[in-house]
Formats: structure tokens, C-alpha cells, sequence
């Protein structure tokens, strides 16, 4: 009978140190939270409308304080990146966004700049080649004249070449 | 086309907020109780639409002044008062009208939809809307004062 009491004491003061030691556990893990590192990669995807072009994680202002904030808690509860932007831009617009989703007029800032870019390839070749085409141009306006392309010279004419020299040297 | 976007923008950049005699822009609020709000449906009351958020010190004198407003006209029932939170965040917004004991109906500005159609470049700025729903006043800044704002509300009444 005493050894079963000090058997069942035994067990208790066991749970009760099991208990003990997990608590401390389980509040550090339940304080630990997401870094500030995961808060950022987050926030440096976003901008805050009233710091304009300044991107949330850069961003000093008490409402981007408050924006972080958002995404702390979000990340804590489990929510992926995509549905903290989606979140952030049901409540705030597209503009939060450091790039606007491909959709809609928004395609506009992603084809602009292709078009001016190829557009202005496009004219600086045709520029250039009329620029050179205008040279040859005036060349031959002034009285000049284009230097023609030598002929080739086949092989029997080299002989005949350089027998003629041989005999002229020779004479 | 680029230029034709880049004159649109900057026509609409220097257009600041909407003035006084413009038709104020229909809009609908859902407030923080989840009640919904559309302008629209207040002609023949005068609207005093206030944008403010929980992160701007110059919003927080004004904010007793006009809750106090609120309730001097609250009795009449031609008076309306709507609070727009911009740019914010839920809790802290929620605790800057406990602190500051604001009653009347408050949202916040989704998607800054709102605060986009009055142009607003700020926080506080107000809108008061007569009872055509013409911007009979627009305030930028905080008021000064109750009397401040009794000043521009009371003579578009009766």
C-alpha cells in the first residue's frame, strides 16, 4: 500500500514537472511570432498611399507602423503572402501594390514602355541607316565618286601577271 | 496615347479637392457596425462628411468638436454626420472613436475609393453637403472649434 502511494506520488511530481517545463515552452513559442525579416518580405511588396513611393518596410510613418502590424498578425494566424496582399488591397485599392495586377487598363504600364522601347529601336535603326544613306549621298552631290569594288582576278590572270613581271625584270 | 495618359493624370493631379458648387460624389459607407450608409439617400439633409484616421495628431483636436456637433444638431434629424477613416486600421481606428467618444456613423474608406472621389490630399479634410447634395464647404485641416463648425453649418438651414 505504501509503495503504491509513493509510486502514484511519483507519477504526479513527474506530471507536474512535465507540465511545468512545457509551459514556459509554450508561451515562448506562442510569443515568438513571425520575424521582422518574414513582417518585411511582405511589406517591401506593398506601399502605403499616404508616404507615396516609399515601400511599407522603408517606411517610418505610424500608419505603416500600424500596416506591419497587420502583417504580423497575419502571418501569426497562418495567412500566406498573397492573401495578406489580397487583404491589404480589398481595404486599400491596387495602388498598395508595388506592381499593379496584370488586368484590365493596368496592362497599359507594362505595354507603354515595351511599345516606346521597340518603337524607338525601330527609329534609331531607320535614323542611322538614312543618315548614312544622306552621306553616300551628298559624296556624290560634291563630285565624288564611289571607289569600285576591285574585280577578282582569276588564277590564270595572276599568272599571266607574274609571268609578265618576271620577264620585265628580267629585261 | 503616353502623353494623352500623362495629361489626364496631371489635369487630375493639379484638379485638388472638389470644390464648393460641385455635386458631391455618390458614395456608399459601410460602417465598422457593418451598417451601410449612401449619400445619395440623405438629399434634403445636410451632410457633413468627415475623413480622418487614428495615425494623424491633427485629426484628434477636432474630433470631440465634432461629435459635440453631432449631438447639438442630433434632435433636428436634417443633420447627418459621416466619418470616413482612411487609410487605416480596424482597431486602432476603433479605439480612436472610443477615446475620442465619437457616436456618429464611421467606416472605413475601402479600397480609398471615397477619399478618391473627393480627391482628398490629407488627413482631417470635411466636406459639408447641402440638401441638393452641392460641396456647400470644404475644410481643409481641423476646425478650430464647435463654433467653427456651427458657423458653417447653420446657415444652410431653415
Amino acid at each position: 500500500m505504501v509503495t503504491e502511494i509513493k509510486k502514484t506520488s511519483w507519477v504526479a511530481a513527474l506530471s507536474i514537472l512535465l507540465v511545468v517545463c512545457l509551459i514556459p515552452a509554450a508561451v515562448y513559442a506562442q510569443g515568438s511570432g513571425p520575424s521582422d525579416d518574414e513582417v518585411n518580405a511582405v511589406a517591401k511588396q506593398l506601399y502605403c498611399p499616404v508616404c507615396e513611393n516609399i515601400p511599407l518596410d522603408a517606411c517610418g510613418t505610424t500608419a505603416c507602423e500600424q500596416w506591419r502590424g497587420v502583417i504580423r498578425d497575419r502571418l501569426a494566424e497562418g495567412w500566406s503572402e498573397d492573401q495578406i496582399k489580397e487583404y491589404f488591397v480589398a481595404q486599400y485599392g491596387d495602388r498598395v501594390l508595388a506592381e499593379p495586377p496584370r488586368e484590365g487598363f493596368n496592362w497599359v504600364v507594362y505595354i507603354v514602355p515595351m511599345v516606346i522601347f521597340v518603337g524607338g529601336g525601330v527609329l534609331f535603326i531607320t535614323g542611322i541607316k538614312r543618315w548614312r544613306d544622306s552621306g553616300q549621298d551628298r559624296t556624290l552631290r560634291r563630285g565624288g565618286k564611289k571607289v569600285p569594288e576591285p574585280d577578282k582576278l582569276s588564277d590564270d590572270d595572276i599568272k599571266r601577271v607574274e609571268e609578265e613581271l618576271l620577264k620585265r625584270s628580267k629585261g | 496615347m503616353l502623353l494623352l495618359f500623362l495629361t489626364i493624370g496631371l489635369i487630375r493631379s493639379q484638379k485638388g479637392q472638389v470644390s464648393v458648387g460641385e455635386i458631391a460624389p455618390d458614395f456608399e459607407l459601410i460602417s465598422f457596425a457593418g451598417e451601410s450608409y449612401q449619400l445619395s439617400e440623405y438629399r434634403g439633409s445636410v451632410v457633413v462628411l468627415n475623413f480622418w484616421a487614428s495615425w494623424c495628431d491633427t485629426c484628434k483636436p477636432e474630433a470631440k468638436d465634432l461629435e459635440a456637433a453631432y449631438q447639438y444638431y442630433r434632435s433636428r434629424g436634417d443633420v447627418i454626420f459621416l466619418g470616413v477613416d482612411y487609410v487605416d486600421t480596424e482597431p486602432e481606428a476603433l479605439g480612436y472613436l472610443e477615446e475620442f467618444g465619437v457616436t456618429y456613423p464611421n467606416g472605413p474608406d475601402l479600397r480609398t475609393e471615397i477619399s478618391q472621389a473627393y480627391r482628398v490630399g490629407g488627413v482631417p479634410e470635411t466636406f459639408i453637403i447641402d440638401q441638393d447634395g452641392l460641396i456647400a464647404h470644404v475644410q481643409i485641416g481641423p476646425f478650430r472649434s464647435l463654433e467653427d463648425i456651427l458657423l458653417r453649418i447653420d446657415p444652410l438651414l431653415d
